[in-house]
């Protein structure tokens, strides 16, 4: 009778204790959410305010005047996740192989101290970087290897390359921790059973090292594909991605209701990668399982 | 070694590589191999140099004897020495103040939703390492919303929420509620949260769960047990989320921009300002200060982890 008592009243304890936080993100995360679905089916009123009645019609602009921005902000996307893999991989590997725990512990720190510098100060510093005057333009015209600055900015590789350079830890801190984790005396037993290196990569460390690959490439694609900070900075018109045209409806002259279903599609399109990042996630949880 | 060239199909022996062709398989094994080995490190280097060398460029225009943001022009301590004239009070430059107010701004905003953020945060981890009430799947599924949506799209909806709530409340109650550090404080807690109960959650697993049950069974409140044995156990994890939360409100800048309001400029709307008229050599400075701040933040909060995790 007690301990039924006490622990009735622990248990009420508990949830009093999880209460600020549902509070929280349930007013100010899941209320917004699903407002911004309300308001992406109304019409248009003055100043770019939602009224009644209900319409279809900011889908059909997102889905045809809107959908090569789409595309091109998913293909941006991918395209820095696959860049941030083939880099972060051999960085995250050439870390965890480092022998002494001082010298991992030192260049991980040296992957996640640039984070601690303002990600618009890193953009600039990029833009400065990339400019028709900057150091880069400067050397290979000292080299004599162009004639005339290479103009880097406003083009769709200046927003791939600002992504890549503002989420690659992302991919590489993931994939460094499930290096970690991995056993090596199972790279021990390959080597004993006669695999080289190659052999070895392919069939062992790459399937073991898989959910930090999936972790990486998911935190990467997200914040990649809703990115408008980057393209506006990097991109001019040729690198305009969708968060682009979901600020400009915020504007002077906006359409709230057209930002709301721009956002309502992004947001869909996030919630499906997800989904297919879990199912592949607990497929092969089950295989390795049985 | 024969036995040991043996034992796999490919028989590795130095000797048949050396008499054979160069198009011989082991041979280009081999080359493959050592190409691999040499490649995989240069994209590391390169990885790492490609991480830094805006930071570098940064700290060295810092010193640049010049307004123009991309030409050497010789050395000069002048851009620190504004913003130290500026903060003893010798010298009051506007643009330099302006920087500096939005700097401040930024701390306000940041160590405020920080803290909240924190508290809220491992109240929850606390929860939910503890509890076994139902629907602590579905709390788990809430905690990780903030985590994997897009910030533009959090910005937005927040930036929706208030709009219509403060339409409301202004015409219900005759209010003039408005966008303000308010709102930017909200919308950072609202992200912060998660994080920290990541953060914390981590330490409470590697905690002894028996310590609590002993101090409960030698008669301590649910109160006691908590400052005594529980808070000190995972003190390091809520510095480590507060630290996580303060960084990730610092950086912001989409949910500031959507939710921001009248003087509350934080140091990421007064960059992207300057970035669209024109860039002070005072801002390079001001990175590389706030560079060697963080990085001794951060030695030291590493140090206090190893002194924690020793005791």
């Amino acid at each position: 009778m007690a301990v039924w008592l006490t622990s009735r009243v622990r248990r009420h304890n508990e949830l009093l204790l999880a209460a600020p936080a549902i509070g929280w993100l349930a007013l100010f995360f899941v209320v917004p959410l699903f407002l911004v679905f309300v308001i992406s089916f109304l019409t248009r009123g003055t100043g770019g305010t939602p009224t009644l009645p209900f319409t279809l019609e900011h889908y059909d602009r997102v889905f045809t005047t809107f959908s090569s921005v789409f595309a091109r902000s998913v293909f941006i996307a991918g395209k820095t996740t696959l860049i941030c893999l083939l880099v972060g991989y051999p960085m995250a590997f050439f870390i965890s192989t480092r022998k002494h725990a001082f010298t991992r512990g030192f260049v991980l720190f040296l992957v996640i101290l640039p984070f601690w510098t303002n990600f618009l100060v890193r953009t600039y510093a990029l833009r400065v970087l990339l400019g028709l005057e900057g150091p880069i333009n400067g050397m290979l015209m000292g080299t004599g290897l162009i004639d005339d600055p290479i103009p880097f900015l406003n083009t769709e590789f200046a927003v791939i390359l600002g992504l890549v350079y503002g989420f690659l830890p992302y991919m590489v801190l993931p994939i460094y921790a499930s290096v970690e984790r991995l056993d090596r005396r199972l790279v021990e037993a390959a080597r004993d059973l006669g695999a080289n290196d190659w052999h070895t990569f392919w069939r062992i460390v790459l399937p073991l090292t898989m959910p930090g690959v999936i972790a990486g490439s998911v935190l990467v694609f997200i914040p990649a594909i809703g990115a408008f900070v980057t393209p506006d900075l990097l991109g001019g018109v040729e690198g305009l991605m969708i968060g682009n045209l979901i600020q400009r409806q915020y504007s002077g002259n906006g359409n709230l209701p057209l930002g709301a279903a721009l956002s309502t599609v992004l947001l869909g399109s996030v919630m499906l990668t997800l989904m297919i990042y879990t199912w592949f996630v607990t497929r092969k949880g089950g295989k390795n399982g049985q | 070694m024969a036995n040991k060239a043996l034992t796999g199909p490919f028989v590795r022996s130095p000797h048949t590589s050396e008499i054979s062709l160069p198009i011989n398989r082991h041979d280009r094994g081999r080359f493959l191999r050592g190409a691999a080995q040499v490649g995989y490190k240069a994209i590391a280097y390169g990885g790492m140099i490609f991480l830094w060398l805006p930071i570098v460029l940064l700290v060295v225009f810092s010193f640049n004897d010049s307004r123009a943001v991309n030409q050497w022009q010789g050395f000069t301590g002048q851009w620190y020495g504004n913003i130290f004239n500026n903060i003893i009070g010798t010298e009051a430059r506007f643009s330099t103040e302006l920087m500096l107010h939005a700097v401040g701004n930024s701390l306000f905003v940041s160590v405020v939703a920080g803290i909240i953020a924190t508290i809220i945060g491992t109240m929850v981890a606390l929860s939910l390492a503890r509890g076994h009430y139902p629907g602590r799947r579905l709390l788990d599924g809430l905690l990780y919303i903030p985590l994997v949506i897009p910030d533009i799209t959090q910005g937005v909806s927040l930036a929706m929420f208030f709009m219509i709530a403060f339409g409301f409340i202004n015409n219900l109650l005759g209010l003039g509620a408005n966008y303000g550090f308010g709102t930017i404080i909200v919308g950072h807690v609202a992200f912060n949260i998660s994080y920290v109960a990541v953060v914390v959650r981590a330490r409470l697993a590697h905690m002894n769960p028996r310590l609590e049950e002993a101090a409960y069974d030698l008669g301590a409140n649910g109160w006691q047990t908590f400052w005594r044995i529980t808070f000190p156990q995972i003190l390091p994890g809520i510095i480590a989320g507060w630290l996580l939360a303060f960084t990730l409100s610092l950086d912001d800048y989409v949910v500031t921009f959507f939710n921001n309001g009248v003087g509350t400029t934080t140091l990421s709307i007064f960059v992207y300002g300057m970035l669209k008229t024109s860039v002070t050599p005072e801002i390079n400075a001001l990175s590389t200060l706030m560079l060697v701040a963080s990085t001794v933040l951060v030695v030291i909060s590493l140090g206090m982890q190893s002194q924690f995790s020793k005791r």
